[in-house]
């Protein structure tokens, strides 16, 4: 077959594809119609992350496959970059689809933001094909700059690194003069100096260092400054947001609420960076500082939920959006315990010096990722599917609810599952590797070879295939939810 | 309806926001700037490249309750002595090699990185390369071919080869010499190191 036919037989079966899903883009503003771009890359990325954990999860119980092709540190590089891409398209994406509601206007720049879309989309593809087919190269300032920085979770090569920032500038052009040309609210404010912030972190990972210690020192800053601070920020925006939207509860209520989360989670996450300062070469009083502030970082996350469940109870649950609400209350919980409690677990020193840097990293980083960030993209993504239906009506009761069901149901089953047994991998690292044997090769291995070891990779196989098919299950059902449905949302009264 | 207290009205938390945030930031700015300075190559805490030159342990100090890095008399690398500018060449062709190779990915650095193969913290103080007679060639030989070299402990699980040349080689053990020696508070804890045997 020549390339034109190629060509035209993808042609033919992308609009085969656009007549089975029967989405009507004259639905959506010009802003959400961007938001679903985003969002379309976002499950694609999502797809992939897990197809990359599958493999890199066979291989620790098959070595040898394929050994010397994808090896571990390929497979799981893409697993977490895929990541950390699908979940930062999500925000954007939420950000577009809120900006015109929210400023009541539309999009200042809307073109430029779909050029660094393209642009943005392109460069993923990109590096992600440099990772699969060049994989590594020579200890040089080139292979940091176009293949990749071997630092992980943002090992993207520094062209890349610009090119990011580049797009996140114009997002922030959009979103600013947005809001400047239409109204700011509450909400408006936080996001924008979130955003601010969140993308500044980014530009203190983008630096070369010899000195391990200061290199890790700022690394950190990006990683933990994420997820602990920033992330966790803009995901109580969305949640505001979507609570106002979804259930009509009162904008006063839900700003005031946003102000105590940001206040409880800055003042105990910023500082809770600490917690990864134990070891890497940095001053002694970051054991206390670190210890002391990480350990207060659940009490926002506590918050998080009362707000959640508080709101969702006094408005009766009543909402014709039941698969987000649902996604939102496991946000809620999933955040709680994920970030919460799995994190507290090990956030001392005392405990973190026989658990840093074995499974009991992996239990945690599991189940806080997908119950903090996956979670409420996913809760995003069926706000996003009804209005690109048409306003459709979505509930629990319809044809084949059983779909959103299940994939609710296997997705968080799979991840739970996948996070014990590596808890369970993790306590026995603790014991037998770091206490035991003192951290050394031998040592390692002894842990690695244990049965209880083994057993538990054999499971975590199990309980991700469990997660991969709810994933495929919640594509299809984003897909088709709702096509046959004819009635349509109530209005929501904020009350 | 009664009057919103004080502690739940809306400009209260805003406040409370912007103080809370802007007072935690200031505090990690200032200890940024401390902790930079007391951790930079040379200083106590992170000795200068050239502590490749010496003998390096990792040994319990009753007094202060954790393992501490020992610096000790010379002990030379490759069988030369490096300058200050040596050194840091060496140890940043290594650097700059594990970050080319992905290292972390499958390792853990200080503990950071991927729990599919050992932490490299102290590796190159661990009883696994024997003696230290025998030490430098085998690293060089094992990370130039892994596969060729592997010591997977019955589980099967061997590093592959990724391409790294005598050079890479040598600047990557001189990496590792020079992070042993780092000071990171007792981590890892109850290690015992090659020179233990002796
Ligand atoms: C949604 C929020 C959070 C996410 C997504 C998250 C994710 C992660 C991930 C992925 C790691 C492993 C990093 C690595 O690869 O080395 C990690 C480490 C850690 N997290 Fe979290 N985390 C969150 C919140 C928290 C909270 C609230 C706490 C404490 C209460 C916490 C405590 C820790 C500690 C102590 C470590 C270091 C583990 C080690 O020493 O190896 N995390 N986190
Ligand atoms: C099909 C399901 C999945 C499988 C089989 C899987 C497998 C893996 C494997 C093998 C690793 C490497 C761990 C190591 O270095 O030893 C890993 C790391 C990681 N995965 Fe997954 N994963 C899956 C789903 C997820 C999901 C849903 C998330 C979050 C949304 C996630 C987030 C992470 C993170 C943050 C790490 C790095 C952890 C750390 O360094 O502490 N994974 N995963
Ligand atoms: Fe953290």
């Amino acid at each position: 077959m020549n390339a034109k036919e190629l060509c035209e037989k993808s042609r033919a079966s992308m609009s085969e594809f656009k007549t089975w899903v029967a989405l009507d883009v004259s639905n959506l503003s010009p802003g959400q119609q961007l938001a679903v771009k985003y969002f379309s890359v976002a499950v694609i990325l999502f797809f992939a992350q897990l197809l990359f954990g599958m493999i890199a999860a066979t291989q620790f119980i098959f070595p040898n496959f394929l050994y010397g092709w994808l090896d571990f540190s390929v497979n799981r590089m893409v697993h977490i970059n895929a990541m950390v891409v699908w979940m930062l398209y999500g925000f954007i994406g939420c950000t577009y689809w809120l900006l015109e509601e929210e400023s009541g206007t539309e999009i200042v720049g809307l073109k430029l933001g779909e050029l660094a879309f393209w642009v943005l989309t392109g460069a993923v593809t990109l590096v992600v094909l440099v990772y699969l087919l060049i994989q590594t190269g020579a200890g040089k300032d080139s292979t940091l700059w176009f293949i990749n920085e071997g630092r992980e979770y943002i090992e993207a090569p520094r062209w890349a690194d610009i090119g990011i920032v580049i797009v996140m500038l114009i997002f922030f052009y959009n979103v600013v003069a947005t809001f400047s040309k239409g109204k700011w609210s509450g909400i408006a404010g936080v996001l924008t100096l979130d955003l601010v912030a969140l993308a500044g972190m980014y530009t203190a990972g983008m630096f070369y260092m010899t000195n391990i210690t200061h290199e890790q020192f700022w690394w950190w800053w990006v990683i933990h400054l994420w997820v602990e601070a920033t992330w966790e920020v803009l995901v109580g925006v969305i949640m505001a947001w979507s609570l106002m939207k979804l259930l009509g509860v009162k904008r006063q209520i839900v700003t005031t609420w946003l102000y105590i989360e940001v206040a409880l989670m800055f003042g105990s996450g910023i500082l809770g960076l600490g917690h990864h300062y134990f070891w890497i070469g940095t001053p002694e009083y970051w054991l206390a500082i670190g210890g002391f502030f990480s350990a207060l970082e659940p009490i926002p996350l506590v918050a998080m939920v009362v707000h959640a469940m508080y709101d969702a109870g006094s408005h009766s649950f009543k909402n014709s959006n039941h698969p987000a609400v649902a996604w939102i209350i496991a946000q809620a919980f999933g955040n709680f315990f994920g970030a919460g409690v799995w994190g507290f677990m090990h956030t001392l020193p005392q405990i973190n010096l026989y658990t840093h840097g074995t499974q009991w990293s992996a239990s945690h980083g599991h189940l806080a990722f997908f119950g903090a960030y996956a979670t409420i993209n996913i809760a995003f993504f069926y706000l996003a599917i009804q209005h690109w239906r048409g306003g459709v009506w979505m509930s629990g009761g319809t044809a084949n609810a059983w779909r959103w069901k299940w994939a609710l149901g296997l997705l968080n089953a799979g991840v739970l599952g996948m996070t014990i047994a590596l808890l369970i991998a993790g306590y026995e690292q603790s014991f037998i590797e770091r206490a035991t044997e003192g951290s050394s090769w031998g040592g390692y291995f002894a842990a690695q070879n244990h049965p209880s070891f083994q057993s538990a990779m054999v499971w975590r196989w199990f309980f991700g295939l469990m997660t991969f098919s709810g994933l495929i299950l919640l594509i299809w059902d984003l897909l088709t939810i709702g096509k046959d449905e004819t009635r349509k949302v109530q209005e929501i009264i904020q009350h | 309806m009664n009057e919103t207290p004080v502690w739940a009205s809306e400009s209260f938390w805003k406040k409370t926001a912007i103080w809370v945030t802007a007072g935690a930031f200031l505090i990690l700015v200032v200890l940024t700037f401390d902790s930079l300075s007391q951790t930079s190559a040379g200083g106590k805490r992170v000795p200068a490249y050239s502590v490749i030159n010496k003998k390096i342990d990792y040994v319990y100090d009753a007094k202060l309750h954790k393992f501490m890095p020992v610096i000790g008399e010379q002990e030379l690398l490759f069988g030369k002595e490096f300058s200050e500018t040596e050194a840091e060449q060496l140890v940043m062709l290594g650097k700059k090699t594990t970050q080319a190779k992905n290292c972390m990915n499958c390792h853990t650095l200080l503990g950071n990185g991927a729990y599919y193969a050992p932490d490299l913290t102290k590796a190159w103080l661990d009883q696994g390369w024997i003696n230290k007679e025998a030490r430098e060639k085998m690293m060089i030989e094992f990370l130039m071919h892994p596969e060729k070299n592997a010591r997977t402990f019955g589980s099967n699980r061997k590093m592959p080869n990724l391409g790294i040349t005598e050079d890479e080689a040598k600047g990557v053990v001189a990496f590792l010499k020079w992070m042993s020696s780092i000071d990171t508070n007792g981590f890892p804890h109850n290690f015992k190191t090659i020179n233990a045997e002796e």
